[in-house]
């Protein structure tokens, strides 16, 4: 068989220049856990159907698993690794603790990734928007109860700090 | 109630963030798929494109003419596995049945069997490979549908298949694996006693536990045959055992360390990929890593069992039961092992009657052999019960929880399944019911209530922990228990309260099966009180060598040494003639010493402190849970919203109450995706349609309400905190009332769930007409 050439990758990664190597076929989520080593992006289903795989392309919210890892070429990824910033939790993190909003965790750095995004957009959604806009990541554990509390928590501590 | 049993706490009951929840919300924890080693191989399966097939021959001359192609495996590659019975199953099962579920033997059982596997450098030239694996199938009939399975032209899946539960047995082999009887009373005059009579049938569809992490493993082989696996499990030990039995290898040569898991529900309680990694990791010398793809998830592991229940049920005008008859028919996929026993004995645990009777059939059909799902069985039974309890009780005027009320199960009933129960929150649970303001408010348009509860028994089985006290007084608890939702945090707390310390100086640890002694499974209800328990005898061994430690620094007798809030205490009410001058006495009054300076000295008061219990736990007690769910039906599409949703469920002492919350909570979201959506679909093919979250709609966040809970605390009179066990029950009440609430919004009687759009308008249409 033809072996087939990999394709070098120049991208950011949470604000800092990385390169790697990536089979032509290869997705965005396998190259960060597998290629760069950054496994808090998880994959549920590599369809697009679990949001396990959420992270930010050029600010713009995707799930990983869809995107070619070439296509990182020049942009800028955001992934659940850059979420804490100088040892701190962001309040979303936090609060997802304090609310017992993860049980196995599996789901919870796209859910993180995902609220984040929603919060940055829509900082006083109500619990149906938080509901809507998470729509797209799969929790087997909770029943989205105690998720939904800790968002809508984390947005109340956002707007009040 | 029992006076060993504790009732004030000053941890236990708190809400204290878990341990592990920086390393999970920040994506640091470790998964199955999230480790890799070097000079890693990647597996690839070869599965059966038919539902049922001879495999005449394997032929892997293309695949390893790739370079970089370097081991592979077959059937032929395990142990034939005889007649023997699985060792450390939580079920009887024959390794027979059990061994061709991770690779095919000679036949392709189903569509998706795994008939073999490729190892290779890369995952994308291992999955090029085995497409180049060719296999000679000759094609064999297939039955996919449980009840054509026991028609007598139905093609056979073991010819010599013979039903085990029946005297005399039968003596033509056919498809009816189990067909197994429970009676109590006598249920013709029951009936015959009966003012009013439901009678009525009742399907639950095959579903899957639907975990979002598919299941992965990393084996790693040494030259002396040492085998190391690392994967997501419900049971490390389970693991290290089953792996033994199916391959081969002694089990003192497997160690298993569980990664963080990601979901399991009773999904994670058996292997299909840890076998395969270990045989390919020995012929290869090399780090073997399988990781499902979430398609082959759902074509060959779990599913669920679907159903068909028969329910008779009569009653007197009062409401006083008088015969229930239960007949269910279980689907078991291509190898025995349902939880038809459970469903047999269960359906009707909640209810006082002395004249019952149960009969349970399981069917083999060319589908994957089923598994466990949270409170296996139960909920296919309680289903078909809850809902003729209802109508029951509508028919004669009577309030649904009255109605059970009156009929409810207290200590000292008997059940058909014959174990005597002890003290249970099941009344009080009712009660809860009937004064939830959920329960009180009224209707809108539109819009119908059902109500419906269920029984679970929890396990106990085997458990063991070490606690380890380090200088500075941080306790470290390390038990053999992955933890699937919490149970850190709640190893934490128990340990917490037996020292008097604060949970944060408490550090759970899941070890490796070479580390700690050994537990059976997360599963069965069972981790915290039987895992717990190991904690809690650990931790009052510790707390016996610390009040000796400090008994012997003051050179006092062990029973002048009290334990209190962390700190050993002299007894001030100690004997005072005895000793040697008043002065001395008043020093001793005072004396105390705090955990942490019993640890930092322990080195010069008899070395580590270091305790390790394990216990077989025959002291787990049954769980109890209601639902009150309110739905509204949309008459022109068919669709359902759930509109307010209540759990309320005995718990026994709850240790962490949101993570009991969140069982309940996460139990009833599953719930209601089986009424409502889940569905395994297969065509004349056998082929599954819907392997993927498209198609397979599991329930999202904009599906739902708000989910409200009451947690009943009736504490388990057997264990010495009171834990009943949790997180089972919640999956068996909400489809009796989803089904009930749907019903009566629409005003139809569709018993055949998943209660989907289109079924839901042809039975609106037949109600009209
Ligand atoms: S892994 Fe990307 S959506 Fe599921
Ligand atoms: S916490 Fe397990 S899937 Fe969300």
């Amino acid at each position: 068989m033809m072996q087939v050439r990999k394709i070098h990758v120049s991208t950011t990664v949470n604000g800092e220049p990385r390169e790697f190597l990536c089979e032509p076929g290869q997705v965005l989520s396998d190259a960060l856990r597998n290629n760069l080593e950054m496994t808090g992006t998880k994959e549920g289903c590599t369809t697009g159907d679990c949001g396990a795989c959420s992270v930010l392309l050029d600010d713009a919210l995707v799930c990983s698993c869809l995107v070619l890892a070439a296509e990182a070429e020049g942009r800028r990824v955001a992934t659940i690794e850059g979420v804490a910033q100088d040892g701190r939790l962001h309040p979303i993190q936090q609060q997802l603790l304090e609310h017992a909003g993860l049980q196995c965790g599996i789901c919870t750095p796209g859910v993180v990734v995902a609220a984040k995004a929603l919060l940055e957009e829509n900082p006083d959604p109500s619990e149906e928007e938080v509901r809507f806009w998470l729509a797209g990541n799969l929790c087997r554990c909770t029943g989205y109860d105690k998720i939904i509390l800790a968002v809508l928590a984390a947005a109340s501590e956002i707007r009040g700090a | 109630m029992n006076d060993s049993v504790k009732t004030d706490f000053k941890y236990v009951g708190t809400r204290p963030v878990r341990p592990d929840g920086p390393d999970k919300v920040t994506g640091r924890a470790k998964y199955g798929a999230d480790l890799n080693l070097p000079g890693m191989l990647h597996a690839h399966y070869v599965r059966s494109p038919y539902a049922h097939a001879v495999i005449k021959s394997i032929d892997f001359s293309e695949a390893l003419k790739l370079p970089g192609v370097i081991a592979t495996m077959t059937g032929e590659d395990l142990p034939e596995p005889g007649d023997k019975l699985m060792q450390g199953a939580e079920i009887e099962m024959k390794l027979s049945d059990m061994a061709p579920v991770v690779m095919a033997r000679g036949r392709a059982m189903f569509h998706g069997h795994p008939v073999a596997a490729v190892a290779a450098t890369s995952a994308s030239l291992a999955a090029e490979a085995a497409a180049l694996v060719r296999v000679e199938y000759e094609v064999l009939p297939h039955v996919i549908d449980m009840h054509a399975a026991l028609e007598d032209d139905a093609p056979l899946l073991h010819a010599d298949l013979i039903t085990t539960g029946l005297d005399p047995a039968p003596t033509v082999p056919s498809n009816l694996s189990v067909d197994l009887a429970l009676e109590m009373g006598d249920v013709d005059l029951g009936f015959a006693d009966a003012d009013v009579v439901v009678e009525r049938t009742y399907s639950v569809p095959m579903c899957h536990q639907g975990y979002i992490e598919p299941h992965a493993a990393i084996a790693s082989a040494d030259e002396t045959g040492r085998v190391e696996i690392w994967c997501c499990t419900q049971g490390p030990f389970m693991v290290r055992n089953f792996t033994s039995q199916l391959t081969g290898i002694e089990p003192g040569k497997i160690k298993v360390t569980a990664s963080e898991i990601g979901g399991g529900f009773g999904g994670k309680t058996t292997v299909y990929i840890e076998p395969v990694a270990a045989v390919l990791a020995l012929k290869s010398g090399r780090p073997v890593k399988v990781v499902l793809s979430r398609e082959e998830v759902f074509r060959a592991t779990g599913p669920v069992s679907c159903s068909e229940t028969r329910v008779r049920i009569g009653a007197k005008k009062d409401g006083t039961l008088t015969a229930i008859d239960i007949d269910i028919v279980m689907d078991s996929g291509c190898y025995s092992s349902s939880s038809i026993m459970p469903a047999t004995m269960f359906g009707a645990a909640c209810y006082r009657c002395e004249n019952q009777r149960s009969r349970g059939r399981e069917v083999l059909t060319n589908k994957p052999r089923v598994w466990a799902y949270r409170a296996p069985g139960a909920p296919q039974s309680i289903m078909a019960v809850e809902c003729a309890v209802n109508e029951l009780a509508e028919e004669l005027g009577i309030d649904p929880v009255d109605f059970r009320l009156h009929n409810a199960v207290e200590e000292g009933d008997i059940p058909v399944f014959g174990l005597p129960f002890q003290a249970i929150g099941y009344k009080k649970a009712l009660q809860a019911a009937k004064e939830h303001p959920h329960y009180q408010a009224p209707l809108g348009p539109g819009q119908g209530r059902g109500l419906a509860s269920a029984f679970w028994i929890n396990s106990g089985q085997q458990s063991s922990a070490t606690i380890n006290i380090a200088l500075d007084g941080a306790i470290n608890v390390l038990t053999g228990n992955p933890d699937i939702g919490g149970s850190r945090a709640s190893m934490a707390l128990l340990a917490a309260e037996v020292f008097g310390v604060p949970v944060e100086t408490v550090h759970p640890t899941v070890a490796d099966t070479d580390s700690v002694g050994y537990c059976d499974g997360t599963g069965g209800s069972r981790t915290t009180l039987a895992t717990g328990g190991a904690v809690i005898q650990a931790a009052e061994k510790l707390v016996l060598e610390l009040r000796h430690r400090a008994a012997a620094i003051w050179g006092v007798d062990l029973d002048e040494v009290e334990w209190v809030d962390g700190k050993a205490v002299a007894r001030t009410t100690g004997d005072l003639e005895n000793l040697m001058d008043a002065g001395a006495a008043v020093q001793l009054e005072n004396r105390e010493m705090s955990l942490v300076e019993l640890a930092e000295t322990s080195g010069a008061t008899g070395g580590p402190l270091s305790a390790v219990a394990s216990l077989h736990a025959h002291n787990s007690a049954p769980a109890f849970a209601i639902n009150i769910c309110d739905a509204a039906v949309d008459r022109e599409t068919g669709k359902v919203d759930i509109t307010r949703f209540t759990c309320i469920q005995d718990a026994g002492k709850a240790v962490h109450p949101a993570y009991v919350e969140g069982q309940m909570q996460g139990g009833a979201v599953q719930g209601i995706g089986w009424a409502l959506n889940e569905e395994y679909l297969y065509d004349e093919n056998g082929v599954l349609e819907n392997p993927g979250f498209l198609d397979y709609r599991m329930p999202v966040a904009s599906d739902l309400p708000m989910i409200d809970t009451v947690i009943i605390e009736e504490p388990n009179p057997l264990h010495p905190y009171g834990i009943r066990g949790v997180g089972e029950v919640p999956i068996c009440p909400p489809m009796p009332a989803v089904a009930t609430a749907v019903n009566r919004a629409a005003g139809t009687a569709l018993y055949d769930l998943p209660l989907s759009p289109p079924k839901l308008l042809a039975a609106i249409d037949r109600a009209v007409e």
